[in-house]
């Protein structure tokens, strides 16, 4: 079994630590580029949201190296990214490719479920054998949450542009080599140091801004035109309203021990404005902004792709969250023709803007 | 030299706009040209334009913005490249203080910029639609056969204005052709057609947004008679169309150049008008480093290279 699943962001380096510690045999799409997308967006029904066609693009590109089993997961809507699974599989059997396609399906508090669906991937192991593996994948997605996180920090005090965007990559190729927790550790410390080491001092306050929206949108660079480094390297402490290794911890760890309560913090959050789950990341997208308000940020700016039911809503609602908590929100479509250009003048423009009411409120 | 001031030049998808303002912000020249798909020569055409009015002027700073305010900028030597968004604004409450609201509609863009107390607190553009936008006007206007200077006027005219779905270019053009072939007059179908535009952007662009007095309207599109007039009965208010609202871009960008000169020392980095005559030149290729396969942009003046932009990575970026 060749396996393999859709990148987001850097997390493949923690998937394949997990899955090759379980002796599975990985083979991952490439890094999205411009062919992904043309791949993508060929073999995809013209009003399906852009991570349906950028998932096409590296299931295609990973079936050409070898791959002969796709791992996705599922959903219960409403959006539609539940439906994804069996879509890309009879898109892909459409096109004559011989697989096996795993949708691994949310837990709602079946543990058995979940037990059966991983044993249907790896296989019988000894339980040991999974603490093991979940252990490395664990310990390598959190640095690497970890080093994200740092880079938001320190890039607006970067020395020259994109030396703390060089030194995360370097950091992130430690942890994928890494074969240990302890290992991972041990790289998660040095690339810290490296990337703390390019940076000047400084306490010159810089403009905050929130980046919400869509899971997908916010954590894969090549789909959002690297809005994080852009910002970044614009002066602005950038703060990401997701970290997979929390959303995981919510969805999948909560979701299928039921022991603990699912934290209900979102919900409360957007209560005065959305009361409802309306699927994806809409309660969320409405619960940070309003977050990020109170904590006394300079501006949000949604993320979402075209056609995005749950992102519509959301983005309907933020005018009014607004005007109510006095924080500039803008909201950035994307979709297979988002080209950087005009990406790059609105985050200007909106710099501008968060700029000039500081400088007012002064 | 008699006197000096500051040049700005907005260089967009349908037009390249350039000014001169003396040091008190008041315009002395400005030149409004076709961008024709070429922006080097567009700009170089607009510098020659204004070397009459600035022979006996010192420039002091040089603004540049629209959508190709970067390769302006390296061309010119400018002190400031600036979003177009920001550059309106300035410009309109430069023109209009106090304006609350200001309408652009250019040749691709839409925009909406919402201020209070002279600053900017909202904006938004069009994401994926160019409806209503000057490129649609005009080519609706050549259909017509009518010049496009024209065009708005004939809505003016109007008796009984037909309605047309506005929510998208082509449904628009299919159903004014239906409203022409069914008989309709031509001024009702055109200012059906203004509604429509208007419905569309306030709706798409405008949405969610206080659209309160004063309300500027500039860009190309507000030369239009009857989309002032649309807008004016949608919004029952008056809606001003500044002097100079077709080059406000330009205006803007002259004005931050202005005060970024004010509050920088040293020389403005403004290559002089001489330098329009050089021979600038861009290139392209793939860089074959990664499989991003970015597309690099080479900007030679007289085959020197001068910038170089477009990777991801930023490794063509420095000369």
């Amino acid at each position: 079994m060749k396996l393999t699943f859709a990148r987001l962001g850097n997390s493949h380096i923690a998937g394949k630590a997990l899955l090759e510690a379980l002796g599975i045999d990985v083979v991952l799409p490439p890094p999205p580029t411009k062919r992904t997308m043309s791949l993508g967006s060929l073999h995809s029904p013209e009003f399906a949201c852009l991570p349906l066609k950028v998932n096409i693009g590296n299931y295609l590109e990973a079936l050409e190296k070898g791959a002969d089993t796709i791992v996705m997961v599922g959903g219960i809507g409403p959006c539609r990214l539940g439906l994804y699974g069996e879509v890309q599989r009879q898109i892909l059997e459409g096109l004559g490719y011989d697989f096996k396609m795993i949708v691994v399906e949310p837990p709602q508090g079946r543990l058995d479920h979940v037990i059966r669906q991983l044993r249907e991937i790896t296989g019988a192991q000894p339980v040991t054998q999974y603490i093991r593996a979940g252990h490395i994948g664990w310990s390598k997605l959190t640095a690497i949450d970890a080093l994200e996180k740092l880079a938001l920090e320190l890039r607006p005090f970067e020395e020259s542009r994109g030396c703390v965007s060089s030194a995360l990559e370097a950091a992130l190729k430690c942890i994928d080599e890494a074969d240990s927790p302890k290992a991972v550790a041990f790289a998660l410390e040095n690339g810290k140091e490296a990337m703390k080491s390019v940076c000047r001092k400084t306490d010159s306050k810089k403009p905050r801004i929130g980046i919400v929206g869509e899971v997908f949108m916010v954590l894969e660079p090549f789909v959002n035109c690297e809005i994080e480094k852009c910002l970044g390297e614009m002066g602005v402490l950038v703060y990401r309203s997701i970290y997979l290794s929390d959303w995981i911890v919510e969805h999948v760890v909560k979701d299928a021990f039921r022991i603990f309560r699912k934290s209900k913090l979102p919900y409360e959050l957007a209560k005065p404005y959305l009361c409802h789950f309306v699927g994806g990341h809409g309660v969320e997208t409405i619960a940070s902004t309003v977050d990020y308000a109170r904590q006394g940020l300079d501006g949000v700016i949604q993320v979402a792709p075209f056609t995005c039911m749950p992102e519509i809503i959301a983005q309907d609602l933020l005018p009014t969250v607004s005007r109510d908590l006095g924080i500039p929100v803008m909201t950035l479509v994307f979709d297979e023709h988002s080209s950087g250009t005009g990406v790059l003048t609105r985050l200007e423009a909106f710099i501008d803007l968060v700029q000039m009411s500081r400088r007012a409120r002064r | 030299m008699a006197s000096s001031g500051y040049l700005g030049v907005d260089v967009g998808s349908v037009s390249t706009n350039l000014v001169l303002i003396d040091e008190a912000g008041v315009l002395k020249e400005k030149i409004y040209l076709r961008t024709q798909g070429d922006p080097i020569g567009a700009v170089k055409e607009g510098m020659r334009h204004l070397v009459p009015c600035a022979r006996d002027m010192e420039i002091l700073g040089v603004g540049t913005s629209g959508s190709g305010r970067k390769l302006a900028g390296v061309i010119l030597g400018a002190d400031c490249i600036k979003n177009e968004i920001t550059a309106h604004a300035v410009a309109a409450n430069y023109k209009v203080p106090g304006v609350q609201t200001v309408i652009e509609i250019g040749g691709q863009d839409s925009k909406i910029i919402i201020l209070r107390q002279g600053v900017v607190i909202d904006f938004a553009m069009n994401t994926v639609c160019a409806a209503g936008t000057g490129s649609f006007l005009e080519q609706q206007a050549a259909r017509l056969g009518i010049a496009i200077d024209e065009f708005g006027k004939l809505a003016l005219g109007a008796v009984a204005p037909v309605r047309i779905a506005g929510r998208c270019a082509v449904f628009a053009e299919s159903d004014m052709i239906h409203k022409q072939q069914m008989g309709h007059r031509i001024e009702d179908i055109i200012s059906g057609l203004c509604d429509a535009l208007v419905r569309n952007y306030l709706n798409n662009v405008g949405k969610g947004k206080v659209i309160k007095p004063p309300i500027v309207f500039q860009g190309g599109v507000a030369a239009n008679a009857g989309m002032k007039a649309a807008f004016e009965k949608e919004l029952g208010t008056q809606v001003v169309v500044p002097e100079h609202y077709d080059v406000m871009g330009a205006l803007g960008a002259a004005l931050v150049a202005a005060e970024e000169r004010r509050r920088k020392d040293g020389q403005s980095k403004f290559r002089g008008f001489e330098a329009v005559d050089r021979d600038y030149a861009t290139r392209t290729f793939e860089c074959k480093g990664c499989s991003n396969l970015c597309e690099i942009v080479n900007i030679t003046m007289d085959h020197e290279t001068i910038a170089r932009w477009g990777s991801r990575c930023g490794k063509w970026d420095s000369l």
